[in-house]
Protein backbone atom coordinates (compact mmCIF):
# COMPACT_ATOMS: atom_id res chain seq x y z
CA UNK A 1 0.00 0.00 0.00
CA UNK A 2 1.26 3.31 -0.68
CA UNK A 3 2.02 5.94 2.55
CA UNK A 4 1.02 8.69 0.21
CA UNK A 5 -2.10 9.75 -2.87
CA UNK A 6 -1.71 12.83 -4.44
CA UNK A 7 -4.76 13.83 -5.63
CA UNK A 8 -5.17 17.18 -7.92
CA UNK A 9 -7.90 19.39 -8.93
CA UNK A 10 -8.25 20.12 -12.09
CA UNK A 11 -11.30 22.04 -12.63
CA UNK A 12 -13.81 23.37 -10.45
CA UNK A 13 -17.05 24.05 -12.46
CA UNK A 14 -17.67 23.78 -16.32
CA UNK A 15 -16.31 26.71 -17.28
CA UNK A 16 -13.18 27.03 -15.42
CA UNK A 17 -9.88 27.32 -16.42
CA UNK A 18 -9.58 24.75 -19.62
CA UNK A 19 -5.38 24.81 -18.85
CA UNK A 20 -5.66 24.21 -15.22
CA UNK A 21 -5.77 19.92 -15.98
CA UNK A 22 -2.81 20.14 -17.91
CA UNK A 23 -0.86 22.55 -15.24
CA UNK A 24 -2.13 20.31 -12.62
CA UNK A 25 -0.61 17.18 -14.57
CA UNK A 26 2.65 18.92 -15.39
CA UNK A 27 3.43 21.23 -12.60
CA UNK A 28 4.82 18.32 -10.05
CA UNK A 29 4.37 14.52 -8.95
CA UNK A 30 0.25 13.81 -8.91
CA UNK A 31 -1.52 10.53 -8.90
CA UNK A 32 -5.10 11.33 -9.59
CA UNK A 33 -6.49 14.43 -11.30
CA UNK A 34 -9.98 15.15 -9.99
CA UNK A 35 -12.29 16.93 -12.45
CA UNK A 36 -15.27 18.17 -11.18
CA UNK A 37 -18.29 19.75 -13.99
CA UNK A 38 -21.04 19.54 -12.50
CA UNK A 39 -23.34 22.31 -10.98
CA UNK A 40 -26.88 22.32 -10.06
CA UNK A 41 -28.28 23.75 -12.78
CA UNK A 42 -25.36 21.85 -15.55
CA UNK A 43 -27.23 18.47 -15.67
CA UNK A 44 -30.61 20.00 -17.19
CA UNK A 45 -28.35 22.09 -19.70
CA UNK A 46 -26.62 18.88 -21.07
CA UNK A 47 -30.05 16.99 -21.21
CA UNK A 48 -31.30 20.27 -23.46
CA UNK A 49 -28.16 19.43 -25.81
CA UNK A 50 -28.85 15.32 -25.90
CA UNK A 51 -32.40 16.13 -26.80
CA UNK A 52 -30.87 17.88 -29.82
CA UNK A 53 -28.24 15.34 -30.27
CA UNK A 54 -28.02 11.88 -28.76
CA UNK A 55 -24.36 11.79 -28.85
CA UNK A 56 -23.72 14.61 -26.45
CA UNK A 57 -24.96 15.52 -22.72
CA UNK A 58 -21.52 15.74 -21.23
CA UNK A 59 -19.52 18.00 -20.56
CA UNK A 60 -17.17 18.16 -23.87
CA UNK A 61 -14.20 20.81 -22.16
CA UNK A 62 -13.11 17.18 -20.47
CA UNK A 63 -12.12 15.74 -23.80
CA UNK A 64 -10.01 18.34 -24.52
CA UNK A 65 -8.47 18.45 -21.30
CA UNK A 66 -7.83 14.48 -21.58
CA UNK A 67 -5.95 15.38 -24.77
CA UNK A 68 -3.89 17.97 -23.03
CA UNK A 69 -3.00 15.67 -21.07
CA UNK A 70 -2.75 12.33 -22.93
CA UNK A 71 1.34 12.39 -23.12
CA UNK A 72 1.94 12.12 -19.34
CA UNK A 73 -1.18 10.18 -18.32
CA UNK A 74 0.15 7.44 -20.23
CA UNK A 75 4.25 8.13 -19.52
CA UNK A 76 3.36 8.84 -15.50
CA UNK A 77 0.57 6.63 -14.65
CA UNK A 78 -1.73 9.17 -13.54
CA UNK A 79 -5.31 8.45 -13.28
CA UNK A 80 -8.23 10.66 -13.92
CA UNK A 81 -11.59 10.79 -12.01
CA UNK A 82 -14.26 13.03 -13.22
CA UNK A 83 -17.87 13.45 -13.40
CA UNK A 84 -18.11 14.84 -16.65
CA UNK A 85 -20.43 11.96 -18.06
CA UNK A 86 -22.96 14.28 -17.05
CA UNK A 87 -26.16 12.60 -19.10
CA UNK A 88 -24.30 10.48 -21.08
CA UNK A 89 -20.87 9.23 -19.57
CA UNK A 90 -21.16 6.57 -22.25
CA UNK A 91 -20.48 9.21 -25.26
CA UNK A 92 -18.30 10.80 -22.94
CA UNK A 93 -16.33 7.70 -23.12
CA UNK A 94 -16.71 7.06 -26.44
CA UNK A 95 -15.62 11.21 -27.46
CA UNK A 96 -12.71 10.66 -25.26
CA UNK A 97 -11.86 6.75 -26.80
CA UNK A 98 -11.86 8.21 -30.36
CA UNK A 99 -9.86 11.53 -29.18
CA UNK A 100 -7.09 8.90 -27.70
CA UNK A 101 -7.14 6.73 -31.17
CA UNK A 102 -6.27 10.21 -33.00
CA UNK A 103 -3.06 9.89 -30.79
CA UNK A 104 -2.37 6.23 -31.33
CA UNK A 105 -3.26 5.78 -27.61
CA UNK A 106 -6.67 3.75 -27.62
CA UNK A 107 -5.33 0.44 -26.23
CA UNK A 108 -3.83 2.12 -23.76
CA UNK A 109 -6.67 3.24 -22.05
CA UNK A 110 -9.17 1.75 -19.74
CA UNK A 111 -11.98 3.72 -19.44
CA UNK A 112 -14.45 2.98 -16.42
CA UNK A 113 -18.00 4.37 -17.38
CA UNK A 114 -20.17 4.75 -13.94
CA UNK A 115 -24.18 4.77 -14.97
CA UNK A 116 -27.08 4.46 -13.02
CA UNK A 117 -27.62 7.49 -11.46
CA UNK A 118 -30.16 8.87 -14.13
CA UNK A 119 -33.63 8.35 -13.17
CA UNK A 120 -35.19 10.02 -15.81
CA UNK A 121 -36.76 7.20 -17.76
CA UNK A 122 -37.58 5.58 -14.41
CA UNK A 123 -39.61 8.76 -12.67
CA UNK A 124 -43.55 7.56 -13.49
CA UNK A 125 -42.68 3.86 -12.11
CA UNK A 126 -40.68 5.47 -9.18
CA UNK A 127 -43.79 7.97 -8.19
CA UNK A 128 -46.17 5.17 -8.97
CA UNK A 129 -44.62 2.98 -6.38
CA UNK A 130 -44.98 5.44 -3.73
CA UNK A 131 -41.89 7.62 -4.06
CA UNK A 132 -42.70 11.17 -4.09
CA UNK A 133 -39.63 12.60 -4.44
CA UNK A 134 -41.19 15.75 -2.82
CA UNK A 135 -38.70 18.70 -2.86
CA UNK A 136 -36.52 19.47 0.29
CA UNK A 137 -37.26 22.85 0.44
CA UNK A 138 -41.18 23.26 0.06
CA UNK A 139 -42.25 19.69 0.64
CA UNK A 140 -44.81 19.47 -2.64
CA UNK A 141 -44.49 15.96 -4.58
CA UNK A 142 -42.80 15.75 -7.55
CA UNK A 143 -46.02 14.86 -9.35
CA UNK A 144 -47.15 18.66 -9.46
CA UNK A 145 -44.05 19.19 -11.79
CA UNK A 146 -43.73 16.09 -13.51
CA UNK A 147 -44.65 17.10 -17.25
CA UNK A 148 -42.29 20.08 -17.03
CA UNK A 149 -39.20 17.75 -15.83
CA UNK A 150 -35.81 17.78 -18.09
CA UNK A 151 -33.51 15.66 -15.65
CA UNK A 152 -32.88 13.52 -12.66
CA UNK A 153 -30.07 12.07 -11.07
CA UNK A 154 -29.00 10.55 -7.66
CA UNK A 155 -25.84 11.80 -6.24
CA UNK A 156 -24.18 9.24 -6.10
CA UNK A 157 -21.31 8.42 -3.87
CA UNK A 158 -17.44 6.67 -3.76
CA UNK A 159 -18.63 2.86 -4.33
CA UNK A 160 -18.87 2.40 -8.21
CA UNK A 161 -15.71 4.51 -8.71
CA UNK A 162 -14.01 2.55 -6.41
CA UNK A 163 -14.91 -0.66 -8.66
CA UNK A 164 -14.02 1.08 -11.59
CA UNK A 165 -10.36 1.45 -10.18
CA UNK A 166 -9.68 -1.93 -8.69
CA UNK A 167 -10.30 -3.45 -12.40
CA UNK A 168 -7.83 -1.22 -13.73
CA UNK A 169 -9.45 2.03 -15.22
CA UNK A 170 -7.12 4.53 -15.45
CA UNK A 171 -10.20 7.17 -16.38
CA UNK A 172 -12.89 7.14 -14.94
CA UNK A 173 -16.32 8.84 -16.10
CA UNK A 174 -19.36 9.32 -13.97
CA UNK A 175 -22.63 11.25 -14.51
CA UNK A 176 -24.21 12.72 -10.91
CA UNK A 177 -21.68 11.42 -8.20
CA UNK A 178 -21.36 13.66 -5.65
CA UNK A 179 -18.67 16.47 -6.21
CA UNK A 180 -16.57 15.21 -3.04
CA UNK A 181 -16.96 11.35 -3.90
CA UNK A 182 -13.87 12.25 -6.92
CA UNK A 183 -11.82 13.10 -4.83
CA UNK A 184 -12.49 10.45 -1.99
CA UNK A 185 -12.89 7.31 -3.84
CA UNK A 186 -9.09 7.18 -4.96
CA UNK A 187 -7.88 7.89 -1.51
CA UNK A 188 -10.57 5.29 -0.52
CA UNK A 189 -8.87 2.72 -3.16
CA UNK A 190 -5.40 3.18 -2.24
CA UNK A 191 -5.89 3.01 1.44
CA UNK A 192 -8.27 -0.04 1.11
CA UNK A 193 -10.74 1.89 3.01
CA UNK A 194 -13.76 -0.54 4.54
CA UNK A 195 -17.17 1.04 4.09
CA UNK A 196 -16.99 1.21 7.81
CA UNK A 197 -13.76 3.20 8.10
CA UNK A 198 -16.54 6.03 8.77
CA UNK A 199 -13.58 8.21 9.88
CA UNK A 200 -11.14 7.66 7.01
CA UNK A 201 -14.23 8.28 5.03
CA UNK A 202 -15.10 11.39 6.39
CA UNK A 203 -11.75 12.50 6.12
CA UNK A 204 -11.95 11.44 2.29
CA UNK A 205 -15.19 13.50 1.90
CA UNK A 206 -13.51 17.36 3.44
CA UNK A 207 -10.83 16.72 1.21
CA UNK A 208 -13.36 16.89 -1.78
CA UNK A 209 -15.02 19.50 0.07
CA UNK A 210 -11.93 21.94 0.28
CA UNK A 211 -10.58 20.95 -3.19
CA UNK A 212 -13.41 20.49 -5.32
CA UNK A 213 -13.80 24.25 -6.19
CA UNK A 214 -10.84 24.44 -7.76
CA UNK A 215 -8.54 27.51 -6.73
CA UNK A 216 -11.14 28.51 -4.24
CA UNK A 217 -9.02 27.00 -1.76
CA UNK A 218 -5.36 28.21 -3.16
CA UNK A 219 -6.43 32.37 -3.29
CA UNK A 220 -8.95 32.93 -5.62
CA UNK A 221 -11.67 34.47 -4.27
CA UNK A 222 -10.23 35.01 -1.05
CA UNK A 223 -11.46 37.91 1.16
CA UNK A 224 -8.76 37.41 3.51
CA UNK A 225 -5.59 39.55 3.34
CA UNK A 226 -6.76 39.25 -0.55
CA UNK A 227 -4.33 42.16 -1.33
CA UNK A 228 -1.34 40.08 -0.42
CA UNK A 229 -2.08 36.83 -2.47
CA UNK A 230 0.37 36.33 -5.28
CA UNK A 231 0.46 35.80 -8.29
CA UNK A 232 -3.01 35.32 -9.36
CA UNK A 233 -2.70 35.21 -13.07
CA UNK A 234 -0.37 31.75 -12.48
CA UNK A 235 -2.91 30.62 -9.97
CA UNK A 236 -1.67 27.19 -8.47
CA UNK A 237 -4.78 24.76 -8.41
CA UNK A 238 -4.73 23.27 -5.07
CA UNK A 239 -4.04 19.24 -4.59
CA UNK A 240 -4.15 16.73 -1.16
CA UNK A 241 -1.33 14.63 0.12
CA UNK A 242 -3.92 11.64 1.91
CA UNK A 243 -2.16 9.26 3.87
CA UNK A 244 -3.37 5.77 5.13
CA UNK A 245 -4.60 7.45 8.32
CA UNK A 246 -7.14 9.88 6.89
CA UNK A 247 -4.94 13.34 7.55
CA UNK A 248 -3.75 14.90 4.45
CA UNK A 249 -1.71 17.97 3.73
CA UNK A 250 -3.63 21.00 1.34
CA UNK A 251 -1.15 22.20 -0.86
CA UNK A 252 -0.03 23.49 -4.72
CA UNK A 253 2.68 23.01 -7.35
CA UNK A 254 5.70 24.80 -6.68
CA UNK A 255 5.88 27.90 -8.83
CA UNK A 256 2.76 28.78 -8.86
CA UNK A 257 0.80 31.98 -7.85
CA UNK A 258 -2.23 32.28 -4.88
CA UNK A 259 -1.83 30.95 -1.63
CA UNK A 260 -2.40 27.94 0.37
CA UNK A 261 -2.75 28.80 4.55
CA UNK A 262 -5.01 28.35 7.35
CA UNK A 263 -7.52 31.40 6.12
CA UNK A 264 -7.70 30.22 2.59
CA UNK A 265 -8.63 26.79 2.87
CA UNK A 266 -11.09 27.92 6.36
CA UNK A 267 -13.25 30.23 3.83
CA UNK A 268 -13.02 27.01 1.37
CA UNK A 269 -14.55 24.69 4.20
CA UNK A 270 -17.40 27.43 5.13
CA UNK A 271 -18.28 27.80 1.66
CA UNK A 272 -21.85 26.52 0.72
CA UNK A 273 -21.77 24.96 4.59
CA UNK A 274 -25.36 23.89 5.61
CA UNK A 275 -25.62 21.91 9.27
CA UNK A 276 -21.79 21.70 9.85
CA UNK A 277 -21.85 18.59 12.33
CA UNK A 278 -23.62 17.29 9.25
CA UNK A 279 -21.94 17.13 6.24
CA UNK A 280 -24.25 14.18 4.44
CA UNK A 281 -23.27 11.96 1.90
CA UNK A 282 -24.03 8.66 0.37
CA UNK A 283 -21.04 7.35 1.92
CA UNK A 284 -21.07 8.89 5.30
CA UNK A 285 -21.75 11.84 7.23
CA UNK A 286 -18.94 14.16 8.47
CA UNK A 287 -18.82 16.58 11.37
CA UNK A 288 -16.82 19.43 10.20
CA UNK A 289 -17.22 20.55 13.58
CA UNK A 290 -13.82 17.59 14.61
CA UNK A 291 -11.37 19.29 11.54
CA UNK A 292 -8.25 20.64 12.79
CA UNK A 293 -6.24 22.36 10.83
CA UNK A 294 -2.41 23.30 11.00
CA UNK A 295 0.23 24.99 9.49
CA UNK A 296 3.24 22.66 7.65
CA UNK A 297 4.69 25.27 6.47
CA UNK A 298 5.02 27.37 3.17
CA UNK A 299 1.48 26.92 1.15
CA UNK A 300 1.13 23.67 3.17
CA UNK A 301 -2.09 23.14 5.49
CA UNK A 302 -2.25 19.63 7.44
CA UNK A 303 -6.10 18.50 8.24
CA UNK A 304 -6.26 15.82 10.72
CA UNK A 305 -8.98 14.54 13.64
CA UNK A 306 -11.75 13.96 11.28
CA UNK A 307 -15.12 12.15 12.61
CA UNK A 308 -17.32 10.50 10.41
CA UNK A 309 -20.72 8.48 11.27
CA UNK A 310 -22.77 6.10 9.46
CA UNK A 311 -25.05 7.37 6.42
CA UNK A 312 -28.35 7.35 6.03
CA UNK A 313 -30.68 5.47 3.93
CA UNK A 314 -31.60 8.12 1.45
CA UNK A 315 -29.98 9.29 -1.83
CA UNK A 316 -30.35 13.46 -2.47
CA UNK A 317 -32.22 13.49 -5.89
CA UNK A 318 -31.31 16.58 -8.12
CA UNK A 319 -34.44 17.10 -10.60
CA UNK A 320 -34.25 19.93 -13.24
CA UNK A 321 -38.09 21.28 -14.44
CA UNK A 322 -39.13 24.10 -16.46
CA UNK A 323 -40.39 27.05 -14.24
CA UNK A 324 -41.38 29.85 -16.78
CA UNK A 325 -39.46 32.56 -18.43
CA UNK A 326 -37.41 35.51 -16.99
CA UNK A 327 -36.05 38.62 -18.65
CA UNK A 328 -33.47 41.63 -17.41
CA UNK A 329 -32.85 44.98 -18.35
CA UNK A 330 -30.49 47.05 -17.55
CA UNK A 331 -30.06 51.12 -18.29
CA UNK A 332 -27.04 53.05 -16.75
CA UNK A 333 -28.01 56.75 -15.49
CA UNK A 334 -24.81 59.24 -14.51
CA UNK A 335 -24.41 62.28 -12.36
CA UNK A 336 -25.89 64.33 -11.22
CA UNK A 337 -28.87 62.28 -8.79
CA UNK A 338 -27.83 59.39 -10.57
CA UNK A 339 -30.24 57.09 -8.45
CA UNK A 340 -32.98 59.44 -8.23
CA UNK A 341 -33.30 59.37 -12.12
CA UNK A 342 -32.94 55.35 -12.23
CA UNK A 343 -35.46 55.23 -9.38
CA UNK A 344 -38.52 57.65 -11.30
CA UNK A 345 -37.16 55.41 -14.41
CA UNK A 346 -38.57 52.25 -12.27
CA UNK A 347 -41.37 53.96 -11.27
CA UNK A 348 -42.42 54.80 -15.05
CA UNK A 349 -41.64 51.29 -16.22
CA UNK A 350 -44.22 49.84 -13.54
CA UNK A 351 -46.32 52.20 -14.57
CA UNK A 352 -46.13 51.53 -18.64
CA UNK A 353 -46.24 47.50 -17.69
CA UNK A 354 -49.42 47.94 -15.52
CA UNK A 355 -51.17 49.61 -17.86
CA UNK A 356 -50.78 47.24 -19.97
CA UNK A 357 -51.96 44.52 -17.93
CA UNK A 358 -48.97 42.24 -18.28
CA UNK A 359 -48.74 40.08 -14.93
CA UNK A 360 -45.74 38.70 -13.86
CA UNK A 361 -44.96 36.47 -10.59
CA UNK A 362 -42.22 38.75 -9.99
CA UNK A 363 -40.58 42.07 -10.93
CA UNK A 364 -37.63 42.48 -9.23
CA UNK A 365 -35.67 46.33 -9.58
CA UNK A 366 -32.33 47.01 -8.28
CA UNK A 367 -29.96 49.87 -8.56
CA UNK A 368 -26.71 48.40 -9.34
CA UNK A 369 -24.04 51.10 -7.64
CA UNK A 370 -26.33 51.97 -4.81
CA UNK A 371 -28.19 48.29 -3.33
CA UNK A 372 -27.95 45.29 -5.78
CA UNK A 373 -25.51 43.50 -3.04
CA UNK A 374 -25.91 44.84 -0.06
CA UNK A 375 -29.83 46.30 -0.19
CA UNK A 376 -30.78 48.99 2.49
CA UNK A 377 -27.49 47.90 4.58
CA UNK A 378 -24.92 49.75 1.63
CA UNK A 379 -25.97 52.99 2.96
CA UNK A 380 -27.02 56.39 1.09
CA UNK A 381 -25.74 56.39 -2.64
CA UNK A 382 -27.62 59.64 -3.75
CA UNK A 383 -24.31 60.80 -4.55
CA UNK A 384 -22.88 58.18 -6.68
CA UNK A 385 -20.69 58.77 -9.94
CA UNK A 386 -23.32 56.74 -12.32
CA UNK A 387 -26.38 53.74 -11.00
CA UNK A 388 -27.49 50.80 -13.41
CA UNK A 389 -31.01 50.28 -12.77
CA UNK A 390 -31.44 46.51 -12.94
CA UNK A 391 -35.00 45.68 -14.18
CA UNK A 392 -35.84 41.95 -14.13
CA UNK A 393 -39.00 39.83 -14.48
CA UNK A 394 -40.45 36.45 -14.31
CA UNK A 395 -43.45 34.46 -14.93
CA UNK A 396 -44.90 31.55 -16.76
CA UNK A 397 -46.55 34.00 -19.50
CA UNK A 398 -43.67 34.70 -22.19
CA UNK A 399 -45.66 36.62 -24.45
CA UNK A 400 -45.55 39.32 -21.62
CA UNK A 401 -41.93 38.44 -20.50
CA UNK A 402 -41.03 39.05 -24.26
CA UNK A 403 -43.25 42.27 -24.28
CA UNK A 404 -41.99 43.39 -21.19
CA UNK A 405 -38.41 43.69 -23.41
CA UNK A 406 -39.57 46.32 -25.72
CA UNK A 407 -40.48 48.48 -22.92
CA UNK A 408 -36.33 49.36 -21.84
CA UNK A 409 -35.02 50.96 -25.26
CA UNK A 410 -37.76 54.04 -25.10
CA UNK A 411 -36.89 55.11 -21.77
CA UNK A 412 -33.72 56.29 -23.52
CA UNK A 413 -35.76 59.11 -25.31
CA UNK A 414 -38.87 59.03 -23.42
CA UNK A 415 -37.84 58.82 -19.74
CA UNK A 416 -35.34 61.02 -17.12
CA UNK A 417 -32.15 62.36 -18.34
CA UNK A 418 -28.46 61.37 -18.56
CA UNK A 419 -28.94 57.68 -19.99
CA UNK A 420 -26.51 55.40 -21.50
CA UNK A 421 -25.58 52.25 -21.65
CA UNK A 422 -28.04 50.41 -23.52
CA UNK A 423 -25.93 49.62 -26.59
CA UNK A 424 -26.44 45.91 -25.54
CA UNK A 425 -29.81 46.06 -27.31
CA UNK A 426 -33.06 44.28 -26.29
CA UNK A 427 -33.01 42.05 -23.50
CA UNK A 428 -33.07 38.59 -23.97
CA UNK A 429 -35.92 36.01 -22.98
CA UNK A 430 -34.74 32.88 -20.95
CA UNK A 431 -36.74 29.97 -19.91
CA UNK A 432 -35.83 29.05 -16.48
CA UNK A 433 -34.67 25.43 -15.80
CA UNK A 434 -35.01 25.30 -12.43
CA UNK A 435 -33.87 23.11 -9.64
CA UNK A 436 -35.80 20.45 -7.39
CA UNK A 437 -33.68 18.62 -4.63
CA UNK A 438 -35.31 15.34 -3.15
CA UNK A 439 -34.72 12.37 -1.64
CA UNK A 440 -35.16 8.87 -2.36
CA UNK A 441 -34.57 4.95 -0.83
CA UNK A 442 -30.64 3.87 -1.55
CA UNK A 443 -31.61 0.70 -2.65
CA UNK A 444 -33.70 2.04 -5.46
CA UNK A 445 -30.62 3.15 -7.89
CA UNK A 446 -28.43 0.70 -8.80
CA UNK A 447 -24.85 1.66 -10.36
CA UNK A 448 -23.10 -0.19 -12.99
CA UNK A 449 -19.58 -0.28 -14.14
CA UNK A 450 -18.87 -0.79 -17.48
CA UNK A 451 -15.02 -1.25 -18.51
CA UNK A 452 -14.74 0.40 -22.21
CA UNK B 1 -17.34 49.99 22.53
CA UNK B 2 -18.77 49.53 19.30
CA UNK B 3 -16.19 46.89 16.97
CA UNK B 4 -16.82 46.95 12.83
CA UNK B 5 -17.14 42.90 12.39
CA UNK B 6 -14.79 43.49 9.09
CA UNK B 7 -12.37 44.81 11.56
CA UNK B 8 -12.36 41.04 13.25
CA UNK B 9 -13.13 38.49 10.98
CA UNK B 10 -13.10 37.70 7.34
CA UNK B 11 -16.20 35.42 5.57
CA UNK B 12 -17.33 33.81 2.49
CA UNK B 13 -20.84 33.12 1.35
CA UNK B 14 -22.66 30.89 -0.83
CA UNK B 15 -26.20 28.98 -1.77
CA UNK B 16 -27.70 26.34 -1.52
CA UNK B 17 -31.23 26.81 -3.61
CA UNK B 18 -32.89 29.31 -2.09
CA UNK B 19 -30.50 29.15 1.14
CA UNK B 20 -27.52 31.30 1.50
CA UNK B 21 -24.81 30.22 3.85
CA UNK B 22 -22.55 32.81 5.06
CA UNK B 23 -19.41 31.31 7.41
CA UNK B 24 -17.87 34.45 9.44
CA UNK B 25 -14.06 33.47 10.53
CA UNK B 26 -12.26 35.25 13.47
CA UNK B 27 -9.19 37.27 11.82
CA UNK B 28 -7.34 36.20 15.23
CA UNK B 29 -8.02 32.98 17.14
CA UNK B 30 -8.80 35.10 20.03
CA UNK B 31 -11.86 36.82 18.79
CA UNK B 32 -13.72 34.17 17.93
CA UNK B 33 -14.74 34.61 21.30
CA UNK B 34 -16.10 38.26 20.47
CA UNK B 35 -17.84 36.52 17.90
CA UNK B 36 -19.41 33.79 19.60
CA UNK B 37 -21.07 36.31 21.97
CA UNK B 38 -22.25 39.14 20.35
CA UNK B 39 -22.51 37.83 16.84
CA UNK B 40 -25.91 36.19 17.60
CA UNK B 41 -28.47 34.88 15.75
CA UNK B 42 -31.04 37.56 16.78
CA UNK B 43 -28.70 39.97 15.92
CA UNK B 44 -28.12 38.71 12.44
CA UNK B 45 -31.63 38.04 11.52
CA UNK B 46 -31.90 41.98 13.01
CA UNK B 47 -29.31 43.01 10.86
CA UNK B 48 -31.01 40.98 7.10
CA UNK B 49 -34.26 42.57 7.70
CA UNK B 50 -36.28 43.64 5.10
CA UNK B 51 -33.10 41.54 2.62
CA UNK B 52 -34.25 38.16 3.70
CA UNK B 53 -37.77 36.67 4.05
CA UNK B 54 -36.91 33.07 5.97
CA UNK B 55 -35.47 32.89 9.38
CA UNK B 56 -32.06 32.47 10.63
CA UNK B 57 -29.77 29.42 11.86
CA UNK B 58 -26.60 29.71 13.50
CA UNK B 59 -23.59 27.06 14.08
CA UNK B 60 -20.11 26.95 16.03
CA UNK B 61 -17.16 26.17 14.80
CA UNK B 62 -14.63 26.84 17.69
CA UNK B 63 -12.48 24.38 15.42
CA UNK B 64 -11.99 26.80 12.73
CA UNK B 65 -12.70 30.20 15.01
CA UNK B 66 -16.00 30.17 12.54
CA UNK B 67 -19.76 30.78 12.91
CA UNK B 68 -22.06 29.78 10.02
CA UNK B 69 -25.34 30.81 9.30
CA UNK B 70 -27.85 30.04 6.97
CA UNK B 71 -30.17 32.45 5.62
CA UNK B 72 -33.22 31.23 4.83
CA UNK B 73 -35.36 32.13 1.48
CA UNK B 74 -32.81 35.09 0.71
CA UNK B 75 -32.17 34.64 -2.85
CA UNK B 76 -36.02 35.49 -4.58
CA UNK B 77 -36.05 31.67 -5.28
CA UNK B 78 -32.35 30.89 -5.60
CA UNK B 79 -30.27 29.25 -8.69
CA UNK B 80 -31.63 29.88 -11.96
CA UNK B 81 -35.06 31.38 -10.43
CA UNK B 82 -33.96 34.35 -9.01
CA UNK B 83 -33.80 37.43 -10.79
CA UNK B 84 -31.15 39.03 -8.10
CA UNK B 85 -27.41 39.99 -9.43
CA UNK B 86 -26.47 37.83 -6.66
CA UNK B 87 -28.35 35.08 -7.20
CA UNK B 88 -25.74 32.70 -5.84
CA UNK B 89 -25.64 34.81 -2.33
CA UNK B 90 -21.55 35.07 -3.32
CA UNK B 91 -21.34 38.51 -1.39
CA UNK B 92 -23.85 38.24 1.67
CA UNK B 93 -20.55 37.48 3.58
CA UNK B 94 -19.43 41.19 3.01
CA UNK B 95 -22.79 42.08 3.91
CA UNK B 96 -22.84 40.42 6.85
CA UNK B 97 -19.34 42.13 7.68
CA UNK B 98 -21.19 45.56 8.00
CA UNK B 99 -22.64 44.38 11.26
CA UNK B 100 -21.21 46.70 14.33
CA UNK B 101 -21.00 45.04 17.55
CA UNK B 102 -21.17 46.21 21.29
CA UNK B 103 -18.14 45.00 23.26
CA UNK B 104 -17.91 46.22 26.52
CA UNK B 105 -15.04 48.26 26.76
CA UNK B 106 -13.23 45.87 29.67
CA UNK B 107 -13.82 42.83 27.19
CA UNK B 108 -12.56 44.52 24.55
CA UNK B 109 -9.19 45.02 26.26
CA UNK B 110 -9.26 41.88 27.50
CA UNK B 111 -9.47 40.34 24.18
CA UNK B 112 -6.97 42.89 22.17
CA UNK B 113 -9.79 43.88 19.98
CA UNK B 114 -8.81 46.47 17.19
CA UNK B 115 -9.27 50.40 18.71
CA UNK B 116 -9.22 48.56 22.41
CA UNK B 117 -6.61 50.94 24.39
Amino acid sequence: MKSLVRVAAGQGFWGDDLDAPRRQVEGGPIDYLMLDYLAEVTMSILQKQKERDPTLGYARDFVGAIESILPALLERGVKVVANAGGVNPRACAEAVRSVAAKRGAKDKLRIGVVTGDDLLARLDDLIAHGHSLSNMETGEPLSSVRSRVLSANAYIGSEPIVEALSRGANIVITGRSTDTALTMAPLRYEFGWSSEAWDQLAAGIVAGHIIECGAQCSGGNCLYDWRSIPDLANVGYPLVEGRPDGSFVVTKHPNTGGRVSIPTVTEQLVYEMGDPHSYITPDVIADFSTINLSDDGKDRVLVSGIKGRPPTDKLKVSVAYRAGFKAIGTLVYSWPDALDKAQLADRILRERLDRMGLRFEKILTEFVGANATHGPLAGDHHDAPEVQLRFGVRGNDKVAVERFTREIAPLVLNGPPTVTGFAGGRPKVEEIVAYWPALIDKTVVKTKVDII
Amino acid sequence: MKVPLVEIAHARSGDKGDTANVGVIALDPRWYEALQKYVTRERVAEHFRGMIEGSVERFELPNLNALNFLLHRALDGGGTLSLKTDAQGKVFSTALLRLVIDVPDAEARRLNLPGAS
